[in-house]
Order: structure tokens, then C-alpha cells, then sequence
């Protein structure tokens, strides 16, 4: 598996007085197995690049190859494009319509052709998958809370057994439990099934526990692509676009200032309370 | 494809039509609308026609964005036209089978085309260039006559601007939701008319879902607002007649004058 993001532009209602570009030369590529986090302060082009990978825009300009093919190209089979390639909305509930949660899940694969055994089974993995209970299985999806909603809608999308999965804001308006919940998920899908992820949050803190690269986009350009510690590391450079980098890191720089002689370039709680103590000769 | 339907969606631009008070705006309108059918001939349509250039060329809206109106009645058109023509009695041009056109069908036919085409394109300038406030705001205040037949005239024409407002929300609303649905392998564009039908439920059911949350929201919003309904309310921008809609007011007589004489001369 291999995605390739090649000079991709996109410019919304071109020669309109709505016309705005969305993505502007943005290049990158996804290999197999990869777990990638994405920012970038609202309107950057987060949300177009995502739909994009997934076949659901057309490039104004340049390509993505998917195994080496372009998924824009004629006669591309983008349904069996969407089984790879997973995509979750954000606010992925609203797309819930069955009258349950099984049938609602397997809308997904039975879309992909397959037989109603096979549907049932990727249903039934997928749910699991996501830490949803047997006895919820036949309640309406309306009746759940948020955080089940949204993990049954995530579920929906696992259980076309894409390769690739884009979440696209998973935590945005769950409370803290929710959200260790769903990214709990998320690595246990990359752990385990080997699923590449794509995470896109707005949540450094999120993004340095769980992602091992990022890829920071502003204005529809891609300015940063590199490891989380390397990125975090461009604490100005990420201000001055409206981001941050996570809440302890900002703590170890200003300790630094401040005269006391820690590394600022680590990411993680952990490793910073493991930092302060070694200065602290604990 | 979702975006295609233009009415009720506003253009922004910087032109005279755009800064006229809504009220000439409507009852300009509601006058041209009345205007297209006090005329058989082929004069009056040159006089209307002239008019409906000149509107769209001083509106400094994109011309496209005039006719995409029209796609959405395109259907409506042939059918009328259709209609017209094979069943309107008069002198024989062709005929075949049981079908007869006449000269007199094919002139009506072309005649409510151009009629239909002209209302859509006219309503259009209006809509374009009137943002949805100001449009209800011009629609409440002359209006205002019916309170005195106990029409809750405020409330429609809240109802209307909330209406109005939540056209482009739903809209890019339904757009979000194909996409989803897109990116779980649903199909819309391809089947029967019945599998066609059945593919619109995983969007119709969100979509009525987010609507309700919508009002219910709104509703919420509005009353720890304290809103109580038009009575006693004040206007943060209340509408006067300016020089240049006093002028677009005589312009208009002026149009309708027009007309009038070549409905009776021709």
C-alpha cells in the first residue's frame, strides 16, 4: 500500500467572487503501516485534503496515486477506492440512518458488494473492533451517547476493511472520556490490524501520545512534514499559525528560560516528569 | 451538484441594484412578474427583454449564475412547451398520427418558454442581489398593513428569514452527508429509478435529523435571548428611501407604461 500526493491543488468555484483555494502544492506520501497526524487551524485545507484521498473531490491541479495509480484518472473504480481508503467524517454520527446499529454498520460493506455473510461478519469484527456490546447491537443508533454514536459511525467505515483510515476530528465535542476512548481505538487498530491512520486534531497533546509523524498544513499549503519531536520543535513557527505545541513541552521551554537546565524538545507527560526529575537529581 | 440551485442565494457584489431598498426590489418584482402577461406580441417581449438585459448588466452578477435557476425548472419548461403545442387548437402545420401541431400551439409553446424564463431570471436578479435580512426586513414593513387584519406579519417574515438563512446550511448539510455516505461505498447515480429512490434514504434520514436538532437549537438560542415576537421590536438598521430608489421607482413606471402601450398597440 502506497499513497502519493503529488503537487495536488484545489481551487473552490474558480472565477467567482467565491473562488478560494483550498490546497496549493501540497506533496507528501503515506507508506504502509504509517501513523500520521495532520493540523492545522480551521479553513488550512485539513478537511479538503481528507476528502480528496478518498476520491470524493477531483484535483484542480496535480494528482494522488494510490499504488502507483491515479484515482483521478477515467474509468478508476473509486468504490472499491473508498473500501481501501477509510474515511471518517467529522461529526461521523450525523450520517447514522438505520433503524439499528447492526444494519446501520453493515450499509458500508454490503455497498462494496459482498455477500451477506461476509457483510455480517465485517460488521459484527467492526463493532468489536470499537468496543461496542452484543446487547447494543439492535438498539436505534438515536438512543446511544454521544461517544457510542460516534464509535458505531467509526465502525461503519472499519467494516469495509480499509487499509488506510482517515479520522477526521474524532474527538472533537466528546468529553475526556470519550476521547481516550475513540483514541484508544484508533491505536489499536494501527497496533493490531496494522490499519494505517491518518488523525487529524487540533489537539497537540493528542497527536504527541499517539501519532509518529505530522504533517502541519496553513493556508492550503503543506509547511511541515516530519516527526512529532521534529515539529514540535518549531514552537514559533507553529504560534505564529494559530497552533501550539502540546502544554508540557511549552513548560520545559519556559523552564529553560527560566535558567534550569532541562531538554526542551521532549513531547510527553511522561517523558517530562522523567526529564524534571533527572534535573532535580531525584 | 447540490449547489447548482441558485434561488434564494445571495451574490455579493457592489451595484446599484445591490444597494436599492429591498421594498423597490419586491414590488419591481412582483410588477415585472405582472408585467410578462399583459402582452401577446413579439414588441412586448423586445421591450422585457431590454429591460431584464439591462437589470443583469448594472447587477454585476455573472450571467451564469442568472440561468442556473433555471436548470431546476428545465423539466417544467418542456413539459408547458410540449403541452402548448400539441393541444392549443388553430390552424394546422403538421400532423401525424393523432398528433396535430399548429402555428398558433408553436407560438404559445414559445411564448410560455420565453414567459417562464423571463419570471425565473427576474425573481433571480432579486434574490442575487438582496441579501435574505434584507429581504425579509423589505417584506415585514410593507407588510405592515395586514396587522390590521390580525396577520402576525413579523412572524412570517421571521419565519421566511430563518427559512431563508438554513437554505445554504442545509445545503452544504446535504452535501456533507453524500460525502459521507460516498465514502461508505453508496451509490446515487447509478440503478433504476426504485434503487435510485431507496439510495436517497441514508441521506434523507440524517438530514431531517439535523434539521429538527437545528430548530431545536435555535429555538433555545432565541428564547434565553428573551425574544418575544415583532411587538415593541426596533430595527438596528431601519430601511429609508434613498434619492436613487425614488429613481428606480420612476424607472419602473416608466417600464410598465411601456408595456402597457405595446400590449394595446400591438
Amino acid at each position: 500500500m502506497s499513497i502519493l500526493v503529488n503537487h495536488l491543488d484545489h481551487i473552490y468555484n474558480p472565477g467567482t467572487v467565491f473562488e478560494v483555494k483550498a490546497l496549493s502544492d501540497v506533496s507528501f506520501s503515506v507508506d504502509e503501516g504509517e501513523y500520521i497526524g495532520l493540523v492545522g487551524h480551521t479553513g488550512s485545507g485539513k478537511s479538503t485534503l481528507a476528502a480528496h484521498l478518498n476520491g470524493l473531490m477531483k484535483p484542480t491541479g496535480g494528482g494522488i496515486y494510490y499504488n502507483g495509480v491515479d484515482i483521478a484518472s477515467e474509468g478508476y473504480n473509486l468504490k472499491e477506492l473508498r473500501g481501501h481508503i477509510g474515511l471518517v467524517f467529522q461529526y461521523p454520527e450525523h450520517q447514522l440512518f438505520e433503524e439499528d446499529v447492526f444494519t446501520d454498520v453493515c450499509f458500508g460493506p454490503k455497498n462494496l458488494g459482498l455477500s451477506r455473510t461476509e457483510v455480517e461478519m465485517r460488521a459484527y469484527d467492526a463493532l468489536k473492533a470499537v468496543g461496542i456490546d452484543d446487547d447494543h447491537f439492535y438498539v436505534s443508533p438515536f438512543d446511544l451517547s454521544g461517544g457510542e454514536k460516534r464509535r458505531v459511525a467509526i465502525a461503519g467505515v472499519l467494516a469495509m476493511k480499509p487499509e488506510v483510515l482517515i479520522l477526521d476530528e474524532p474527538c472533537a465535542g466528546l468529553d475526556p472520556a470519550g476521547r481516550d476512548e475513540i483514541l484508544a481505538v484508533a491505536d489499536e487498530l494501527h497496533d493490531s490490524l496494522g490499519i494505517t491512520i491518518i488523525l487529524i486534531s487540533h489537539s497537540m497533546d493528542d497527536l504527541a501520545r499517539h501519532v509518529k509523524r505530522i504533517l502541519v498544513m496553513n493556508d492550503g499549503k503543506l509547511v511541515m512534514d516530519g516527526t512529532a519531536r521534529e515539529v514540535f520543535s518549531h514552537r514559533e513557527e507553529l504560534e505564529a499559525m494559530g497552533l501550539a505545541v502540546p502544554e508540557v513541552t511549552a513548560v520545559l521551554a519556559d523552564l529553560k528560560k527560566a535558567g534550569i537546565p532541562v531538554r526542551d524538545d521532549l513531547i510527553t507527560v511522561e517523558e517530562a516528569a522523567k526529564e524534571i526529575l533527572r534535573v532535580f537529581g531525584r | 451538484m447540490i449547489r447548482e440551485i441558485t434561488l434564494g442565494q445571495y451574490y455579493p457584489a457592489d451595484s446599484v441594484l445591490h444597494r436599492l431598498d429591498p421594498r423597490v426590489k419586491l414590488f419591481g418584482t412582483l410588477l415585472y412578474v405582472i408585467s410578462l402577461f399583459l402582452f401577446q406580441s413579439f414588441t412586448g417581449y423586445i421591450v422585457a427583454t431590454v429591460f431584464l438585459a439591462s437589470l443583469i448588466a448594472i447587477s454585476h452578477v455573472p450571467v451564469k449564475f442568472m440561468f442556473r435557476g433555471l436548470k431546476a425548472i428545465f423539466i417544467l419548461l418542456i413539459f408547458t412547451a410540449v403541452l402548448n403545442m400539441f393541444l392549443t387548437p388553430g390552424r394546422e402545420l403538421v400532423s401525424f398520427w393523432k398528433i396535430t401541431i399548429t402555428i398558433e400551439g408553436l407560438r404559445f409553446a414559445a411564448f410560455m418558454i420565453l414567459r417562464l424564463t423571463y419570471l425565473i431570471t427576474g425573481s433571480s436578479i432579486m434574490t442575487l442581489t438582496t441579501t435574505p435580512s434584507n429581504l425579509t426586513d423589505g417584506l415585514e414593513k410593507s407588510m405592515r398593513w395586514m396587522n390590521i387584519l390580525k396577520v402576525p406579519v413579523h412572524e412570517i417574515a421571521m419565519m421566511m428569514s430563518i427559512a431563508l438563512t438554513f437554505i445554504p446550511v442545509l445545503l452544504e448539510e446535504t452535501d456533507r452527508i453524500i460525502k459521507a455516505q460516498q465514502a461508505r461505498g453508496a451509490d446515487f447515480e447509478s440503478g433504476n429509478l426504485i434503487h435510485r429512490i431507496r439510495a436517497l434514504v441514508p441521506i434523507l434520514v440524517p438530514l431531517f435529523v439535523s434539521a429538527f436538532r437545528r430548530a431545536n437549537d435555535l429555538a433555545l438560542a432565541m428564547e434565553s435571548r428573551c425574544y418575544r415576537g415583532g411587538e415593541g421590536r426596533t430595527k438596528m438598521r431601519p430601511l429609508r428611501y434613498e434619492r436613487r430608489d425614488i429613481i428606480a421607482y420612476l424607472v419602473l413606471a416608466l417600464y410598465i407604461a411601456c408595456i402597457i402601450t405595446v400590449g394595446i398597440l400591438f
